[in-house]
């Protein structure tokens, strides 16, 4: 019966539930869904991490080439994000080119490796003018349920956390670079960027976390990335309901909340994978 | 700390192209942007959507392709867009506004979600509210500059645009560049709350001159 009432009033059924605070699923209105990250899953990669929250699942691989520093900045390196939305992960993306969620998707992540300085660009040049890293990040969703934004941004915070570039030296002589694969550092970290999504219902109602079936049902989501400084890097409320300043304040601090559980959770993988 | 609470020149001309259904240009400083709205039309059997229109935002750069950072901005006025217009009035439908990039010199996507929403004014579209947009920019002291020029904006630590309904003040559409504290991002919607209002004020003054006109 309730299947059926689902079926064919999902808004209706949806508010049901609100009206007792808490969601089909069962969590609360300020509740994540069970996040599980998993570091260094692809031994192939420089770094990489598989993100998953709830059934929404997120892979990110990044792989590191040499390159030209660009030539209006001869002592930085290039960091080229991309988020691959195939039509794997669920039957509303069409094999082909990109859609627009995955081209937003991918803009979104750009910002925030942009606006938080999580790496300095800086930090991958190798010879000023001569030789530069670029990191390639691929985050592509094999399990799409929602909340795509917060996986990917967490993912790719675990995978860069996760990279270890071998050192490089150049030879005076050649002027050729010499690889030594032994010598293997980790890439600094400036900063720890989370993102935290909600979802609007009704205009006044804000759910963390959101699952696809709450997202096509929503009048509107925001998504805040914070780092640990409390400072907001991308905060990207794409129109949809209006919101008062006050009701922004609400959604602030429940990601600053966030921030201080995912740093937790990566901080415990990262010590768990460590060699002993 | 509000250096320069003064927003730029801005003035706007409607009903100026023949074909499209609402047209309107609107100009902030030497910012840009000419819009044609066709709607509501009819639409493709794959796009329909049963119980409301389907809006669709098309953004074209003064020079070159689309690329990924339009189709960003083009989510975001169409999300905007969607938020204020009555599509349910217009089911299988189609609303395409066409936004045409004249010149950009800063404050970009506000002036494209003015000239939309003149746009959409000027088609006739039943509408919640209208809205418009301001863009913020935060510098290195700590202040504010309103609608900043494309020079203010490469020299400024933080760039925010907000879309703001006429109806209640409230924000309808947020999006930032660099990073900024909780506070200073308070203190930008309030100083964007204040220019809306100047901005709805010049949306009532264009409509009620172009009415006396005729």
């Amino acid at each position: 019966m309730a299947a059926g009432f689902k079926t064919v009033e999902p808004l209706e059924y949806y508010r049901r539930f609100l009206k007792e605070n808490c969601r089909p699923d069962g969590r609360e209105l300020g509740e994540f869904r069970p996040t599980t990250v998993n570091i260094g899953s692809i031994t192939t990669a420089d770094g990489s991490s598989l993100v998953k929250l709830g059934s929404t699942t997120v892979l990110c691989g990044i792989k590191a080439e040499f390159s030209a520093p660009p030539t209006d900045a001869p002592n930085k390196g290039y960091i080229v994000p991309n988020v691959d939305l195939p039509s794997l992960c669920s039957s509303r993306f069409r094999p082909g080119p990109p859609g627009e969620e995955a081209q937003v998707a991918s803009q979104f992540i750009a910002d925030v490796i942009e606006n938080s300085q999580i790496v300095l660009k800086e930090d991958l040049c190798i010879a000023n003018g001569k030789l530069a890293w670029v990191l390639y990040c691929d985050i592509i969703c094999l399990d799409y349920d929602g909340n795509i934004l917060d996986a990917c941004t967490c993912a790719l915070l675990g995978a860069l956390k996760n990279v270890r570039l071998p050192s490089v030296k150049i030879n005076e002589e050649t002027g050729l670079a010499e690889v030594c694969m032994k010598e293997k550092s980790p890439l600094k970290i400036r900063k720890n960027p989370v993102a935290t999504s909600f979802a609007i219902f009704d205009d006044t109602l804000s759910l963390v976390d959101p699952t696809a079936e709450e997202e096509t049902l929503a009048t509107g989501t925001i998504t805040i990335v914070m780092d640990e400084d409390d400072r907001l890097c991308v905060l990207r409320k794409p129109g949809g309901s209006a919101i008062s300043a006050e009701k922004l304040q609400t959604c602030i601090s429940r990601a600053i909340t966030r921030h201080k559980e995912v740093r937790k959770l990566l901080d415990e993988v990262i010590e768990s994978i460590q060699p002993k | 700390m509000e250096r320069d609470c003064c927003l730029r020149v801005f003035a706007c001309e409607q009903n100026l192209l023949s074909r499209p259904d609402g047209s309107a240009s609107f100009l902030q400083g030497d910012t840009s942007v000419l819009a044609g709205i066709y709607g509501p039309a009819e639409v493709k059997v794959s796009k329909e959507i049963f119980d409301k229109a389907t809006l669709e935002v098309i953004l074209k750069p003064k020079i070159g392709l689309p690329a990924v950072q339009e189709k960003n901005q083009e989510q975001i006025i169409r999300n905007t867009c969607e938020a204020v217009v009555l599509t349910t009035l217009h089911p299988r439908t189609s609303i395409t506004i066409v936004l045409q990039v004249v010149s950009d010199a800063g404050s970009l996507l506000a002036c494209c979600l003015n000239a939309a929403c003149m746009g959409l004014l000027d088609a006739g579209l039943p509408m919640k509210s209208l809205f418009c947009g301001v863009t913020c920019a935060l510098d290195f002291e700590g202040g504010i500059t309103l609608d900043p020029t494309d020079k203010q904006e490469k020299e400024s630590r933080a760039l925010l645009t907000f879309a703001i309904d006429s109806v209640e003040k409230k924000v309808l559409t947020i999006t930032s560049k660099g990073s900024y504290s909780i506070e200073e991002l308070q203190q930008c919607i309030a100083t964007s709350q204040k220019a809306a209002e100047k901005l709805f004020q010049f949306y009532r003054d264009s409509v009620s001159r172009k009415y006396s006109k005729s």
